[in-house]
């Protein structure tokens, strides 16, 4: 049989495809249905929160901490309730990471404040002596993109069917009431921060990267 | 049928790729080294504001060394074992010659456009799929291109029977054309912005949570079997036996370590995925099937091996030959290596430690490294008809990227097992011995070895590429192609 499919290529090439295709058909495909259902209680991310997202992204925050919390004494100890599949039923993509140089961030919502993450993204060998992370302060004078956050909701919302604009969910309505509405949550954040010109520009309805990403982290609990 | 008189060969296109094996290598092989010394010297971490941060920089790393070194070194392998074992020339065609033209400036184009944009922010976040969509339609074009070029030429071919090479890059360019066509599935947000003005560079990912990661890594896992084995097999079975002038031992093995491989390593992806939240059948499953693996993978390595039976003197004179030999020996170690940490208990103190970096780079650097390196090293005379220029440059580069080799494995597999243990020990009142500090601190030194062991590979790099440059520009002329061993000049 190898003899005569190495003298026909086309044959081949399918009889390779059907077995290298076959354990992604039968792992992947049963399973897609029924996966990531929302737990209860699991909300759709704020346009403030999914740009600070988008800041996390582009800054790679997910190469160096995993959002994970497996399921040992050692991690629940460390980090909190070990992580439940519908918990992540609206992260796209998902931010698990494969490598914790720093540490878990999927609860970091629970035991860190808006003041430490301000201290520790300007300068994080100040907060924590020893640490191999970079500095951020690029993140206090960059602007959070709120427009494309807004794109990015309304996309879920429309194609996927992320319940946002539903009772007692998140409320997106037109990017002019999302504008405003992120803004008045940037306002909250500010109110706890100490930079100066991070103030000002909220005041001036601006909204810094820095605000928006503590945005994000404060949400995940 | 055409005359079987010697066919002139097309190497323009060899070149090409040559070239650019070479410049991201550099490129990437470089950007790893500095974010090796970042994590032992975090200073050097804000040298240039928010482009030189780890972040942003390990994207450009993991993409210029998988997609531009090594696809390069594929590419130009491709172009000249292709022609080779199907008995055809490029410059018989046209309409071939013009698709491997564009093969190659659309690929060139992309991995340009990949550096500035990875370094601007835009990506996805999916490891090795960071780039954002247009690129990724870029990267579908010329991949079809390479398809067509490959069953092109595979139409023309003069030879019955495809040699087992030809089966390694055949698998290559389905596997990753299904793997990245899904794990890439993605919808620009700027058709759903309404009145926002929103980039046109954002999408958002198909899938969902624990659905997104299983498409992840089952692409994942699967983009280093069908990037960083299968066409390295498929090099190593032309150059080896090519280069030794031996015959491959054994036909049946090849089959069975083929079609073994083909089989099982899609189902490895799990193994990324244990004690996560994907079912529990899966992560077995990924867990089994990873040490399954073991087999076709040590099945083909052994086929080399005893390729060189009774030819064993070779290693002492070729300096080409030894790089083969290692290559082959490294992937030995890196594909028992993984199995090892896909055992579920192994695997919850290796995983998100500095092992995994370990033992991913003794492969790339190792087996991948090394086998395109000899393969290159190879075709120089060939496609240049000029002997090597320095078999003592290539002596000296041999043995100082093998001691990088090792400092860089060790260095990590310490680091991530003293990692691992120190996040899961207990004092006698049952609280958690060690804050998570304290276990980055320990790492500084292993940290530090693990730069100066990347260094010493970068610089052989540098050896490497400064010798091929010589021995196109002033080795001495040939008159004739060598049949086996290549020339070197001492």
């Amino acid at each position: 049989m190898f003899h005569w499919l190495e003298q026909r290529p086309f044959f081949f090439a399918v009889a390779l495809f059907l077995t290298v295709a076959f354990a992604g058909f039968i792992e992947i495909v049963p399973d897609f249905a029924k996966a990531s259902q929302p737990v209860v209680g699991t909300k759709p991310y704020t346009v403030l929160e999914l740009a600070g997202r988008q800041v996390y992204i582009k800054d790679s925050c997910n190469a160096c901490h995993s959002q994970l919390i497996r399921p040992f004494k050692s991690e629940t100890d460390r980090y909190g309730m070990y992580s439940l599949s519908g918990e992540y039923a609206y992260d796209r993509p998902f931010l698990w990471g494969s490598k914790r140089t720093g540490p878990d961030l999927h609860r970091v919502g629970n035991y860190r404040t808006t003041d430490w993450h301000e201290n520790h993204m300007m300068s994080p060998s100040d907060v924590v002596p020893g640490t191999v992370m970079p500095a951020y302060p690029h993140q206090f004078t960059n602007m959070a993109d709120l427009a494309t956050a807004y794109a990015n909701a309304n996309t879920q919302k429309e194609l996927f069917g992320v319940p946002y604009d539903t009772e007692g969910m998140v409320k997106l309505g037109s990017w002019a009431d999302a504008e405003a509405q992120a803004k008045e949550d940037a306002k909250l954040i500010a109110a706890d921060m100490k930079n100066q010109s991070v103030k000002d520009a909220v005041a001036k309805g601006q909204v810094p990267e820095i605000v928006a990403l503590i945005a994000y982290l404060n949400s995940l609990k | 049928m055409q005359s079987n008189a010697q066919l002139e060969y097309d190497y323009s296109i060899v070149k090409a790729f040559t070239f650019t094996t070479i410049l991201f290598g550099i490129i990437g092989m470089l950007v790893g080294v500095i974010l090796a010394f970042q994590l032992a010297f975090p200073e050097l971490s804000n040298l240039a504001g928010e482009y030189g941060t780890f972040g942003r920089l390990r994207p450009l790393h993991t993409n210029g060394v998988a997609f531009g070194f090594t696809l390069s070194g594929i590419f130009a392998t491709w172009y000249y074992v292709g022609q080779r074992v199907l008995k055809m020339s490029l410059k018989e065609s046209k309409f071939l010659m013009t698709v491997a033209k564009l093969h190659f400036a659309l690929y060139f184009l992309t991995i340009l456009l990949a550096v500035v944009t990875l370094l601007m922010g835009f990506t996805t976040s999916k490891e090795y799929a960071e780039l954002e969509w247009p690129l990724d339609l870029l990267v579908v074009v010329w991949w079809v291109l390479w398809g067509v070029s490959m069953f092109g030429m595979i139409g023309m071919r003069r030879e019955r029977t495809i040699y087992v090479s030809v089966w390694y890059y055949m698998s290559s360019f389905l596997a990753v054309a299904m793997l990245y066509l899904f794990n890439n599935m993605e919808v620009p947000t700027f058709l759903w912005a309404g009145d926002a003005p929103s980039s046109m560079m954002h999408s958002v990912s198909m899938w969902a949570g624990t659905n997104d990661a299983l498409v992840q890594w089952w692409y994942g896992h699967n983009a280093v079997a069908f990037v960083f084995t299968t066409p390295i097999i498929g090099m190593i079975y032309y150059f080896l036996p090519k280069e030794s002038g031996q015959n491959v031992f054994s036909y049946k093995l090849s089959v069975l370590a083929f079609w073994g491989l083909m089989f099982v390593y899609l189902w490895a992806g799990g193994h990324h995925l244990i004690y996560s939240t994907v079912p529990d059948w899966m992560q077995t499953m990924g867990s089994a099937m990873s040490v399954v693996l073991i087999l076709p993978s040590w099945g083909s390595a052994i086929n080399m091996l005893l390729t060189m039976k009774g030819e064993w003197q070779q290693l002492q004179t070729s300096p080409l030959i030894k790089f083969m030999i290692m290559a082959s020996t490294f992937y030995m170690l890196s594909t028992i290596e993984g199995p090892i940490q896909a055992i579920k208990s192994v695997n919850a103190i290796a995983h998100f430690t500095d092992w995994i970096p370990g033992h991913v780079h003794d492969g790339v650097l190792g087996w991948v490294g090394f086998m395109t390196m000899a393969a290159l090293f190879h075709m120089a005379p060939r496609i240049f008809k000029r002997e090597i220029y320095s078999k003592s440059l290539m002596e000296t580069q041999f043995w100082l990227q093998t001691v990088g080799i090792v400092l860089y494995f060790t260095s990590m597999w310490i680091a991530g097992i003293t990692q691992g243990m120190m996040w899961r020990a207990y004092d006698e009142y049952g609280s958690l011995l060690y804050s998570f500090i304290d276990t980055v601190t320990v790492l500084q030194p292993y940290y530090t070895i693990r730069a100066v062991g990347g260094l010493f590979y970068l610089v052989g790099f540098f050896i490497f590429a400064y010798n091929i440059y010589k021995t196109a520009t002033a080795g001495r002329v040939l008159d004739r192609e060598p049949a086996n061993a290549s020339p070197m000049a001492s």
